[in-house]
């Protein structure tokens, strides 16, 4: 038996890809809506509420349109795992660079402000 | 037992004439591709973390969401917020959709439909040009507003991050509409479905450095 065999599976058919688009507009409007809340351009009421979590629920809702299209509209969920571990490592990596980075600029401000 | 050297089945669905068989049973152009994306993860997110350690250390403006002092015409003026977030995001909302216009593309040339296969190639390709079409006006737009490349520090790592993913855009869009005229031509047929495959995976990533560009840029204040 292919050793391989187990990894693959059918791509999704049009009315999942369907489905999915429908759920990143819906993500991409929400992103839109916090932004907006987050600025109190919904009202003075919301601002208070969504002001301190904006970029919070601004990572979540990009980190999932991020998931989505990688798992169903590049087949990540579908294809063999080696791909998926050729993409995912280096993602880890940045990340690490990223928040690394951030960490020791912040570092150096707080050392400077001494 | 094993086939290892066996008739390749990285893409389920479509045949893969002119993929060459290898130990993984992955096409390699496939794996190299996957390489170049993961090789890329690391360039933009040097280029976003540059971004954000240089977020809000501007001097003076224009700045992305405040009124600031800047200097505009050779005088020191109030120059009013940079950003237009509708544009911005009618361009990301189009820029998803051509994730979806070529899904359908690609599901079209596995299964021999070349109209399917033209029509949402022709739309992905009209999408990719949409979106490099509203950068170039919000980057002209910029410009008469005063923010030049080396005006802050905002407009600096600004301009760097999304220009670069800009012409990755306008890279995509040259290669689709490459492929586009060889679909037109019968071209692609579903043994080559491998091409706009790998296309279309170059395609996902540029939309998904827009996905987190998006946030991180113009929503995070």
């Amino acid at each position: 038996m292919d050793a391989h065999a187990h990894d693959t599976h059918a791509h999704p058919t049009p009315g999942l890809y369907f489905k999915v688009a429908v759920v990143l507009f819906v993500l991409t409007a929400l992103e839109v809506l916090a932004f907006e809340a987050g600025r109190g351009g919904l009202g003075p009421g919301l601002r208070p509420v969504i002001e301190p979590i904006v970029v919070e629920l601004l990572v979540v809702l990009s980190a999932a349109k991020f998931v989505l299209v990688a798992m169903f509209y590049m087949h990540l969920k579908q294809d063999p795992r080696l791909l998926a571990n050729l993409f995912v490592m280096p993602l880890l990596i940045a990340a690490v660079v990223i928040a690394a980075l951030i960490v020791l600029f912040q570092y150096w401000r707080l050392v400077g402000a001494k | 037992m094993s086939h290892a050297i066996s008739a390749p089945h990285g893409v389920a669905g479509g045949s893969q004439h002119d993929a060459h068989p290898t130990t993984t049973g992955i096409p390699s152009r496939k794996v190299a591709l996957w390489t170049l994306i993961g090789s890329e993860c690391l360039f933009f997110a040097s280029l976003i973390s540059t971004y954000l350690v240089y977020k809000g250390k501007s001097l003076v403006g224009p700045l992305p969401h405040t009124e600031s002092q800047c200097m505009l015409h050779g005088h020191l003026q109030t120059c009013e917020k940079i950003f237009e977030i509708p544009l911005v995001t009618t361009g990301t909302a189009v820029l998803l959709f051509s994730s979806f216009f070529i899904v359908l593309a690609l599901y079209g040339a596995q299964r021999g439909n070349r109209k399917m296969l033209v029509g949402w190639l022709g739309m992905t390709v009209l999408a990719g040009m949409f979106f490099v079409g509203m950068q170039v006006y919000e980057f002209q737009h910029f410009y008469h507003k005063g923010m030049g490349y080396g005006t802050n520090l905002f407009s600096s790592t600004f301009f760097t991050l999304t220009g670069f993913h800009g012409s990755h855009v306008t890279v995509g869009v040259i290669w689709l509409a490459t492929l586009l005229v060889l679909a037109i031509r019968g071209k692609i047929t579903p043994e080559r479905a491998l091409n706009l495959e790998i296309a279309a995976l170059y395609w996902h990533f540029v939309d998904v450095v827009w996905i987190v560009i998006f946030p991180t840029v113009y929503l995070m204040r």
